[in-house]
């Protein structure tokens, strides 16, 4: 990877955190010790990454480095180091589908051949369309509700084809389903109710 | 003070050792990449694995902390899977192709795969390929070959303090790179060629110019600041093609400054290598070593003693200004001068004009006061050790002059000689963090020193120094900063104006009043020549540089890396360099010059050989005597009490890479300004 | 089968209100103070006896871990780190606590902070946990605000901060240290040890990082008594646990059970039995991504706790349980673990670095049974090398699922390769 392939061609020539930014970059920054502003790295990462249609420029970058009393150099390594953080532009729904072995084994290869199928993208690609854009990542952490599909911030989980085929139309149409379960599970219980918790009562709605 | 056991051989180290340090101390050698003793230990390469009892895995020695009782083997068959093991890993990815790289015989890699390699690999996947990252016209790299040690990065960061290498991306796809693949920007960036364990870094320059085994290795003393750093030349035939730096870890540890790598190239370009003589039309023609002598001598006849002038540029070795004072002295002129660019130093008293802390003592300083100089590019290895002092004990650092990025946090203490008088006085705040330090430092460079008032300078240093008790029994705060190789021997040979003499701007300004007819520059380029116009002007040099072109007769001299000679360092240390090539075409050393002249004008100096003017110079100056040492200087009075002038306090020098004849004919000093130029611009235009 | 009343995360699945409200009708937050009042030690002591192992995979137990602290606050402050970075492939069992039972853990990180006198806790959570975070800031915040946190803590005379850290896509930090090191704004690769966290950790300060549900069962412990939580389980594997049942079972779920429970039983009760029925069983693999897995027979009797899973030459791990049947192509279900730990090696030290992207590439040509025979014995020996000889024991996690795979599937590898080279020999 040179700076090249790793960063966008096309940056913007400024960068500045806007109003909503400065607030949660204040918040951010005094969890931490006095002279331990470094530790806010990631959230200011994130805060610019929102602002900026989820990804970060270059200018970001420095304007962090400015903030934090760091080397650009140690922003730009921590920026590259977690999967997270795109330094180049996404679609406006960025797809993140897990392809580990538990989501793998529910079915994740037709999870990512739907998306084939109706977008004609692979990992690291931009629909034509420019709305999507995906990325093969590894195991999400919800693997009872395998397989999952990130949507930006949000899980969609118990995926097939179909299901996957149903959110990704809804997203073309710009109404993003309800996030969790496709298949109506509350949370990790098993399917069709829990084995324990007997008393406990199911409020029945999904969050 | 633990003891361990390795090998069965019991071993005692020191407390704070790791386990690394007791092996070698028993005598048992470990292989390592990532580990190195100036830099942070990283224990990323795995190859110095050990194994402990008790320890169900085995362990990195580098990193591990030496413990008393520990029982340690360096030779198991498990030890010897371990590097085995990591040896292959490094190799999987590593290109081979020893044969085009420049690491070539001088590489850990090489030698180490020679003990733990495999004869075949068992690696069948497609290797990978990095990317070249540009990091400036003197690192070149090969990232294909990086084992990611981090060497580079840590020593940029670390040492040179300059945090614009890193490591980015993760897992197999970690790249070294600097920050956008900018230039690094550091004096000392080419260190990292020398750290770098493996062809990944090597030298631009030098790429593709030889094989190691092909040289000619001197040991040697670079001249291109005034530290003195311990050097070795690499040579070919009769071309300097390297150099490197050697261990002296009183001086420069085992850094050097770009500048004292790479201006060498400049040693084969604008070169004088015969007498010159100008003639009626204007230019300087080529003529014999007896007509330029003669041409001399003709016109020395004609002069006065009193209307004759010597000034000895900044790289001068001592033997050469030792023998062009004996001819002054026989001349009968008292006008001699080594001091360029009117630094108002006497030569009376050595404590006065010396780095007394020394180098070393930098290390236990608890506050420091630095007065008109930039030690970044005046003295870039010393002020890495500055840097370090500040890590390790972040002890307060003052500086009256410029704006300075010198790397460790400086309070600015405005660029008004004023500040000075508060310090002396007592009044400023910055006098109570030195009276406080236990170990006070004060640096004053020729920022401070070459102004009308540096006199005055002086004094303000010396009521400081004793205000704040910066001289004890074994502390001597009080240093000056030089970054001319020749001036402290200039001033131990007392190469300054004696009675009635004039000083350099004394002479200069006598030449533009016609009051001086003859001037002999030995090596000096760092003048104003335009006020030379009239005087008839002898250039004795290496180099086509300011000098020569105002000159009526040309001589050509060695240049230091062409003669043996002996250099004082600004802390008084005589050193030896020595020569690592000939003198081009009729050039000859300037002692033999001005001994061969001598005759011509029947004042034959009274030294036939090297050796004997050595002799006669450690009979008149005994500092002389011993090579590699220094003898502490007796502190005494010196500076002249008088009101300071309220211009501004200047660093030394503004500029690291082109400051001498030998770096302005550098063209890779040339790329260095440039491409530092650009940097800054780049900055400059956010 | 554990009881209901015996259950901890009576709020698992989210059925009632996460909240505060919610968290204290079900007992969270009782008299915290009351606890607290018990002193430093006393409640370091109360771990020890209810045996607690650390809930992160190693098990190691947690009050000796906790009393690995100074007794003594110096300059230097004491941190309690909780690691909420659940990544490990099989397992989303702190997702739940933090989703559904936040207030376990902001409860727990007071217990446990003021247990080895630390003033602060900061949990790092993974940042693919977006929402989960939100709750557990919500938390937080509510806590603040109820006066549980801050200034005097739930009224103890305690001061107490939480700290909420996204991650941001890093399975290694995961790792205690590299954990540490992504706290601090750097990259997350882990540090050398010694020094080890409780001497040198956060910001150079002693620190003790914990697992989210090791921390979160811990107020439970102390109102109960760590003799109820020692009655649970079997000896030296004691109390409950969560367990994550994911892959080629019927209904895949998260579930509190004891341990030590029957693997079998675990899996018919609880996840509607392997699909296909028991007997459709290939293998298993007991506790994450990073244990070996083992094949039926293995399975039969298997026991779900820390001792058993090791004598079997696996591991209790994070008990992600990760199922597989036997329409499962089982090199490849490893293989792509061999994928996952090339992506999430740091790429700090030699052997992990070069080691995980020689592996998955040797491991990935074996799925296509483009190999020579011996190179099974060469990919042995490759996961030998890089086991034990990394800063940290990503390079192990690595190496472990294959050695599982040789040592129990070798003849599936075999076949493979056998049956590629009879069609390449066959097309010559």
């Amino acid at each position: 990877m040179s700076i090249q392939t790793l960063i966008a061609e096309e940056q913007p020539e400024h960068f500045a955190f806007d109003k909503a930014s400065e607030k949660e970059i204040k918040k951010a920054i005094s969890k931490y010790p006095e002279g331990r502003q470094a530790s806010a790295v990631k959230s200011l990462l994130y805060i610019a990454q929102k602002q900026n249609d989820n990804w970060i420029p270059v200018k970001a970058i420095e304007e962090i480095a400015k903030r934090l009393d760091m080397a650009e150099m140690r922003v730009l390594e921590v920026a590259s180091f977690y999967s997270m953080f795109n330094l180049k532009p996404v679609g406006k729904y960025y797809l993140q589908a897990c392809g580990t072995t538990p989501c793998m084994l529910r079915g994740s290869d037709d999870v990512m051949r739907c998306i084939k199928d109706k977008l004609d993208i692979s990992s690291g690609e931009t629909s034509a369309c420019g709305k999507f854009s995906l990325l093969e990542v590894e195991c999400l952490g919800a693997c009872v509700n395998a397989p999952i599909l990130q949507v930006n911030d949000d899980f969609y989980e118990d995926l097939d084809y179909q299901a996957t085929k149903d959110l990704l139309e809804a997203l073309e149409a710009d109404s993003p389903p309800d996030v969790g379960s496709v298949m109506g599970r509350q949370g990790s219980e098993a399917e069709g109710g829990a084995t324990t918790l007997k008393a406990a009562k199911r409020s029945g709605k999904k969050k | 003070m633990p003891k361990l056991t390795v090998d069965g051989i019991e071993v005692e180290v020191e407390d704070g050792a790791t386990v690394l340090q007791a092996c070698e101390e028993a005598g048992a050698e470990i292989p390592r990449f990532c580990y190195h003793e100036r830099l942070s230990i990283a224990g990323n390469c795995r190859m110095c694995l050990v194994d402990m009892e008790r320890a169900p895995k085995p362990v990195a020695s580098c990193a591990m902390p030496a413990g008393d009782g520990m029982v340690i083997s360096t030779k198991s068959e498990r030890v010897k899977k371990a590097r085995e093991g990591v040896m292959e890993f490094l190799l999987v990815n590593h290109p081979l192709d020893c044969p085009i790289c420049d690491q070539g015989g001088e590489c850990d890699l090489q030698d180490q795969a020679m003990g733990y390699g495999h004869d075949a690999s068992r690696y069948g996947e497609n290797k990978r390929a990095v990317s070249e990252k540009h990091m400036g016209p003197l690192i070149k790299t090969v990232m294909t070959r990086c084992i990611h040690c981090t060497r580079c990065v840590r020593f940029s960061t670390e040492v040179a303090g300059v945090a614009d290498l890193g490591a980015i991306g993760r897992g197999e796809g970690v790249e070294i790179t600097t920050y956008l693949e900018k230039t690094l920007a550091s004096e000392l960036s080419a260190n990292v060629i020398d750290l770098c364990p493996v062809g990944a870094l090597t030298s631009r320059p030098y790429a593709f110019v030889a094989r190691p085994w092909e040289l000619n290795k001197v040991e040697s003393i670079d001249v291109s600041d005034a530290m003195g750093a311990n050097i070795r030349i690499d040579a070919r035939g009769n071309q300097v093609l390297r150099v490197l730096p050697r261990l002296n870890e009183d001086i420069n540890e085992e850094w050097i400054s770009d500048k004292a790598r790479y201006a060498i190239d400049g040693l084969r370009r604008q070169r004088l290598d015969k007498p010159y003589l100008r003639g009626e039309d204007g230019r300087l023609h080529p003529v014999s070593w007896d007509d330029a002598f003669a041409a001399i001598a003709g016109r020395m006849k004609k002069t006065k003693a009193d209307k004759m002038a010597a000034i000895a540029g900044d790289q001068i070795d001592a033997e050469a200004m030792f023998a062009l004072k004996s001819l002054f002295e026989k001349v009968g002129s008292p006008h001699i001068d080594c001091r360029q660019d009117g630094a108002k130093l006497t030569a009376k008293n050595r404590s006065s004009y010396i780095f007394n802390t020394t180098i070393a003592g930098i290390d236990e300083a608890d506050a420091i006061v630095i007065i008109g100089s930039n030690p970044r590019i005046e003295a870039p290895v010393m002020n890495a050790r500055i840097r370090r002092r500040y890590l390790n004990a972040q002890i307060p650092i003052a500086h009256i002059g410029p704006e300075l990025d010198l790397t460790y946090p400086v309070e600015n203490l405005g660029d008004d000689m004023a500040v000075l008088e508060a310090l002396a006085s007592g009044k400023h705040p910055f006098a109570k963090q030195l009276k406080k330090a236990k170990k006070p430092m004060v640096i004053v460079g020729m920022g401070a020193l070459r102004r009308a008032d540096g006199s005055a300078v002086m004094a303000l240093c010396h009521q400081l120094a004793e205000g704040v008790g910066m001289v004890t029994a074994d502390w001597n705060g009080f240093n000056v900063l030089h970054h001319a190789a020749a001036r402290v021997a200039g001033l131990d040979l007392g190469f300054v104006p004696g009675k009635g003499g004039k000083d350099v701007q004394g002479i200069l300004s006598a030449a533009t009043k016609g009051e001086m007819d003859f001037v002999w520059l030995l090596g000096a380029d760092e003048l104003d020549t335009d006020m030379l116009a009239k005087p008839f002007v002898v250039y004795q040099g290496h180099h086509g540089d300011k000098g020569a072109q105002c000159a009526d007769v040309v001589l050509p001299g060695a240049a230091w890396a062409e003669k043996d000679g002996l250099y004082v360092n600004f802390e008084g240390r005589v050193q030896m360099a020595r020569r690592a090539a000939f003198p081009p075409g009729d050039a000859r050393e300037d002692w033999a010059i001005l001994r061969a002249f001598s005759e011509t004008i029947n004042k034959t100096l009274s030294f036939d050989s090297l050796n004997e003017l050595r002799k006669q110079m450690v009979a008149e100056v005994p500092v002389f005597a011993k090579l590699d040492e220094i003898q502490p200087a007796k502190w005494a009075k010196f500076g002249r009490t008088a009101k300071v002038k309220s211009e501004p306090v200047e660093a030394g020098l503004d500029e690291f890479y082109m400051t001498s004849a030998i770096s302005r004919a550098s063209e890779t000093m040339a790329e260095c300004y440039q491409a530092n130029q650009a940097g800054k611009s780049a900055i400059a235009a956010e | 089968m554990l009881a209901d009343k015996d259950r901890i995360f009576t709020n698992l699945y989210g059925w009632g209100d996460a909240g505060l409200k919610g968290a204290q009708a079900r007992g969270d937050w009782d008299n915290t103070k009351a606890i607290l009042a018990r002193g430093h030690d006393d409640i370091v002591e109360e771990i020890k006896t209810s045996g607690l192992r650390g809930r992160g995979g190693a098990g190691f137990p947690t009050g000796l871990k906790w009393s690995f602290m100074p007794k003594e606050v110096g300059l230097r402050p004491h941190y309690l780190v909780v690691n909420a970075d659940e990544s490990e492939p099989g397992t989303c069992k702190d997702r739940d606590i933090i989703r559904h039972e936040p207030h376990k853990l902001v409860e727990g990180c007071l217990v446990a902070g003021f247990a080895m006198r630390a003033h602060a806790a900061y949990i790092y959570i993974r940042g693919e946990f977006f929402n989960e975070g939100k709750v557990l800031q919500a938390a937080i915040d509510d806590a603040y605000d109820a006066g549980l946190l801050g200034k005097n803590a739930a009224g103890s005379g305690w001061d107490f901060d939480v700290y909420l850290q996204r991650g941001a896509g890093a399975y290694i930090c995961g790792e205690e240290t590299a954990l540490i090191e992504s706290l601090e704004g750097k990259k997350g690769q882990p540090r050398l040890k010694p020094p080890f966290p409780a001497g040198v950790g956060l910001y150079g300060c002693p620190t003790t990082v914990n697992n989210v549900e090791s921390i979160a069962v811990a107020p439970t412990i102390m109102r109960r008594g760590g003799a109820w939580f020692a009655g649970l389980g079997k000896e030296n594997n004691t109390g409950t646990k969560l367990f994550c049942i994911s892959g080629h079972v019927n209904k895949p779920c998260n579930v509190e059970e004891e341990m030590g429970v029957p693997l079998k039983e675990l899996i018919e009760k609880h996840a509607g039995g392997v699909r296909g029925g028991w007997d459709n069983l290939l293998a298993i693999i007991p506790g994450g991504s990073s244990t070996p897995l083992m094949p039926k027979d293995v399975c039969e009797t298997m026991t779900m706790d820390f001792d058993a899973l090791r004598n079997a030459g696996t591991g209790l791990g994070t008990a992600g349980i990760i199922v597989m049947d036997k329409s499962t192509d089982i090199v490849r279900a490893i293989a792509r673990l061999s994928y996952f730990y090339k992506h999430e090696s740091c790429g700090q030290c030699t052997p992990c670095r070069e080691g995980t992207g020689w592996m998955w590439r040797m491991m990935d040509r074996m799925v296509r049974g483009e190999a020579e025979i011996h190179e099974i014995e060469t990919l042995e020996q490759i996961t030998r090398q890089v086991e034990g000889h990394t800063i940290c024991a990503l390079g192990d996690a690595a190496a472990w699922p294959i050695q599982g795979l040789i040592k129990h599937f070798r003849p599936e590898i075999e076949r493979r390769i056998m049956a590629h080279q009879a069609v390449t020999n066959a097309a010559e």
